[in-house]
């Protein structure tokens, strides 16, 4: 992992981040809309002037999220004045897993959003993604690490595991860590950490 | 305490949690909660397919109303006393945000159950107490609400700043 950290500072210190995502997913609104609610309060800390342009993509059977990123970036909007009203843009994705679908259909469902993720990394190349699960972010993170090997874009990646998950990873987290695609993997409870220790604990997003 | 209504929320979700509607239906619950000082019983039955019996609260029983959805359920948690919830995370920090005091009920019948985890997690930690749909009764019966903390605020600032050292980026 080392390589990677040595390899992104000096590219970023040179030239800050023009794009970063961040990664929810949706469909019940009480099932997985903490989720969203995590990613949010996060990217609200982050400064925003250095993070920019931002891209939020959302699953296509998601109608909450970017209602609420929509809510969080004219709050922006409002404290920095209204110079920044572009800096964010909205986008939904084709959704490669829904919450209870079988692991093998998984895969079929998966191909086609692969599809799909190279049409939208292609356009935005973010050099920052900011990611959760569970299964949207997983096409966008294979595709960034396939840019990265071809030298296409550099990006960090950074994956949140969900305050939902105490003792076992998510199945997107857990195929996250096992490949080492995230270059950085936060978990918020220390029992995850003391299990996965390339993981860091950063305490409750929400 | 508005006018000496305390009204118990129940919710779950956008799920359908028959077990948990009929566990609070169950007389000998309602008269727990009764005995306990509450007023009202509201229940949000989402997708399920058991009804609840309505009552008008004659002799001195429980109030109870029910209804499938609402796009304010916010607002129910909000005027509860109590608020018994499915182990739904969107639910559970809804609530604990809100510093009202919660019994989260786990859904057994689901299969991949991670979410009991946080649950009973967050028990350990007293900010909630956690039971299941057959034992909901022996929890309320026992419950003493002064034994639960309030749930610290969120910080991402940890996060931030471990990004923000990974990218080189000094610390405001």
């Amino acid at each position: 992992m080392n390589w990677k950290k040595v390899e992104i500072i000096p590219c970023c210190r040179a030239k800050p981040p023009t794009g970063y995502y961040a990664l929810n997913s949706g469909g019940a609104l009480n099932e997985v809309g903490g989720h969203t609610a995590e990613m949010l309060n996060l990217v609200g800390v982050l400064q925003n002037d250095k993070f920019a342009p931002r891209f939020y993509i959302a699953a296509s059977t998601d109608n909450m999220s970017l209602q609420k990123a929509r809510v969080l970036e004219s709050s922006l909007v409002d404290q920095s004045g209204a110079l920044k009203v572009k800096a964010a843009q909205f986008m939904q994705f084709y959704r490669s897993r829904e919450v209870g679908q079988s692991y093998l259909t998984s895969v079929a469902t998966t191909l086609i959003a692969l599809v799909h993720a190279m049409r939208l990394m292609l356009r935005i190349r973010p050099q920052v993604i900011l990611c959760n699960g569970p299964g949207t972010c997983i096409p966008l993170c294979l595709i960034a690490f396939f840019f990265k090997v071809v030298g296409i874009r550099w990006s960090s990646i950074f994956y949140v595991e969900s305050i939902a998950r105490v003792r076992r990873l998510s199945l997107s987290g857990l195929l996250l860590y096992k490949l080492q695609i995230a270059d950085q993997f936060f978990v918020q409870w220390p029992q995850l950490q003391q299990k996965y220790p390339r993981a860091q604990y950063v305490g409750c997003l929400m | 305490m508005e006018g000496g209504k305390r009204v118990v929320f129940v919710t779950v979700g956008t799920t359908c949690f028959d077990a948990l509607v009929k566990a609070v239906d169950n007389p000998i619950v309602k008269q727990q909660l009764s005995a306990k000082g509450y007023s009202h019983l509201l229940i949000q039955i989402g997708r399920g397919s058991y009804i609840p019996i309505k009552s008008e609260g004659e002799d001195g029983c429980l109030v109870v109303d029910y209804f499938t959805f609402s796009s304010s359920i916010a607002d129910n948690i909000r005027s509860a006393s109590l608020v018994i919830s499915h182990a739904g995370s969107g639910s559970i920090f809804e609530t604990v945000r809100l510093g009202k005091p919660l019994i989260v009920v786990v859904n057994e019948d689901l299969m991949d159950n991670h979410q009991s985890e946080l649950a009973e997690e967050l028990a350990e930690r007293k900010h909630l107490l956690c039971a299941r749909p057959q034992t909901l009764y022996q929890t309320i019966s026992d419950m003493n609400l002064d034994s639960l903390t309030p749930y610290p605020p969120a910080d991402a600032q940890p996060a931030a700043k471990l990004i923000n050292r990974f990218l080189g980026f000094p610390d405001d």
